[in-house]
């Protein structure tokens, strides 16, 4: 059968037998190399072939073992409760983004207050890190989600050195508490992470959350109604004065434990607080000068740069996560809208894909029970 | 030689631009999902790009429903061309499947569903964490699905061009102009 003919429609064509005949040999395993070839690479890039990479549940997976498994709580900072409120602005923000939340006029606010670590039934520790997560619903949809923190730096320039960190505080199985050699290493051969927690170590903690000034720590870039992009980094200032945390112990020495009594003091403390009025935030951004940073969230901006206000955050009601809006959202860094950019820094990139790990994660598990559970609306001073 | 009759040029243009589109948003689905440092700007891409995907899936289909594919050579026999047919229903399924399961996965999780600067989508099924982690984990399935329904058309496509060598491969790779339709002469 001559080359016209098959091409003529010969039902002998597409006989199996005719595939493997030695003429259509090197087409056929030329094609099976081609496919297996295409799957290879869809393989390596999807990371099966490198089980070493960093990937965003590689970083859960560390959170999971340092932490211990609880399900269907985040995998960090699980401990917590939420509230809502609007923020309020006048217009100042403009000049630096075009987001419509900085026009004049309130937004609608929900959030979460947490304590900023691993465990979810950990006892309040008098000194602890508080952390603030916010989402603003703009009127014509859009959602900007911001999670900060009450330390002045982010402890760790890069992923990397957060997965190491991370690993150094897994708890020793023998004691079930962390080794402090393994974090002493970790800090001399890290000097990075080791100078950045210096600088949170050498700041003060507040006392509670309401008196807790939070950061974004990651820098943005705002793009104002002109086109013209700023590079900020935002701070939650509280209106609350300032009250010093009790000093923690020196790393080292006996761990610290609980005082005895009320295992939610924190909370407790921020349900005492809301019912003797509104907690009021002053939403300020810093503006970074050429050459500050926005690639190291563990390196300071100079003192002294531009501070502009841009409106205020009035915390009105509390509820505890079964009953609040928050328990069910991630405070994915990257939810912006329109008018708020993602700067180069890595870190935001990392924490955007290990909070979507985390929340796929929980969201298969059953729904949790928070520690922390108020009477129901006990929370409400409107 | 030549003897299928051609698809439109309108039909090959959005054939080869949605393999592209659809080749890269395979590779940028799976890459994303495993790193950190690209993440961010990945998933920048990877939404607005599903949707472009969704509307030109749209569009192709209403196209071939009013413009029928050139008939397989008839030589083919039936098991083959049922198969045929089956791998093309399960693209043009999986086309619409990914990217609706996407958009709905982020309305379930609370997401917005923002595609460039101001541009973002309503929620299209209720916000619920149980049906966030089911469509999540479908979408992934179906994804890879899609991924290897695209290889054994590709494989089949070679095939056709180098092996059966059926004008059927010629009748999407060609630059010939649709417009001078011709019928078999057999």
């Amino acid at each position: 059968m001559d080359e016209r003919n098959t091409q003529a429609g010969d039902p002998e064509t597409y006989r199996v037998g005719r595939l493997l005949a030695p003429r259509n040999l090197p087409a056929v395993a030329g094609i099976g190399i081609l496919l297996a070839g295409v799957a290879t690479g869809f393989a390596y890039v999807g990371g099966w072939l490198s089980p070493s990479r960093l990937t965003p549940a590689h970083i859960v997976n560390q959170f999971e073992r340092t932490n211990g498994l609880h399900p269907g709580f985040r995998r960090n900072h699980p401990k917590g409760v939420c509230f809502s409120g609007w923020f309020e602005s006048d217009g100042t923000g403009r000049e630096l983004s075009r987001a419509k939340v900085f026009a004049p006029g309130r937004t609608p606010i929900f959030g979460r207050f947490a304590i900023a670590n691993g465990q979810p039934a950990l006892p309040d520790m008098p000194a602890v890190v508080h952390s603030m997560a916010v989402n603003f619903t703009q009127a014509d949809g859009q959602i900007w989600r911001t999670g900060m923190n009450g330390i002045p730096v982010f402890p760790v320039p890069n992923v990397q050195d957060f997965a190491d960190q991370l690993a150094a505080a897994m708890p020793d199985p023998k004691t079930g508490k962390p080794d402090p050699a393994r974090m002493k290493a970790f800090l001399a051969s890290h000097p990075a992470s080791a100078r950045a927690i210096g600088i949170i170590k050498a700041t003060p903690l507040a006392s509670a959350f309401a008196n807790t000034s939070y950061n974004s720590l990651d820098a943005f870039v705002f793009l104002n109604a002109d086109g013209r992009s700023t590079p900020v980094r935002w701070s939650m200032m509280a209106e609350d004065p300032f009250q010093a945390a009790p000093t923690p112990p020196p790393p080292g020495s006996k761990p610290a434990k609980a005082p005895p009594g009320d295992p939610n003091a924190q909370f407790t403390a921020l349900l005492d607080r809301i019912h003797r009025g509104p907690i009021r935030w002053r939403l300020v951004a810093t503006i970074g000068q050429p050459g500050d940073p926005t690639n190291d969230p563990s390196i300071a901006w100079p003192a002294g740069r531009r501070q502009v206000q841009l409106g205020v955050l009035s915390v009105n009601r509390l509820e505890d996560e079964a009953d609040g809006a928050c328990r069910d959202v991630t405070f994915d860094p990257l939810i912006l809208p329109d008018g708020i950019r993602p700067s180069d820094d890595p870190i935001l990139s990392a924490r955007s894909a290990a909070y979507a790990q985390s929340f796929r994660r929980r969201a298969g598990e059953p729904a949790p029970v928070s520690a922390v559970r108020f009477p129901s609306s006990a929370g409400s001073v409107r | 030689m030549d003897r299928s009759p051609p698809f439109s040029a309108f039909a090959r243009l959005l054939h080869w631009i949605m393999a592209a589109m659809i080749v890269a948003m395979l590779f940028i689905g799976i890459g994303m999902v495993s790193s950190d440092t690209h993440y961010g700007a990945l998933v920048a891409i990877h939404r607005p790009l599903g949707i472009l995907i969704l509307a030109l899936a749209a569009i192709r289909l209403t196209y071939r429903l009013f413009n029928p594919a050139p008939p397989l050579p008839a030589a083919m026999p039936v098991p083959v061309k049922a198969v045929a047919h089956l791998s093309h229903y399960l693209l043009y399924a999986l086309m619409f499947a990914v990217p609706i399961v996407g958009w709905s996965m982020l309305s379930a999780g609370g997401y917005p569903i923002v595609l460039i600067d101001a541009w973002h989508l309503p929620p299209i099924v209720p916000h619920d964490l149980a049906l966030y982690a089911t469509l999540r984990q479908a979408h992934t399935i179906l994804a890879i699905l899609l991924f290897l329904t695209v290889l054994a058309h590709l494989g089949a496509a070679l095939m056709h061009a180098f092996v059966f060598r059926d004008g059927v491969f010629g009748s999407m790779a060609t630059l010939r102009s649709g417009r001078r339709r011709r019928s078999d002469p057999a």
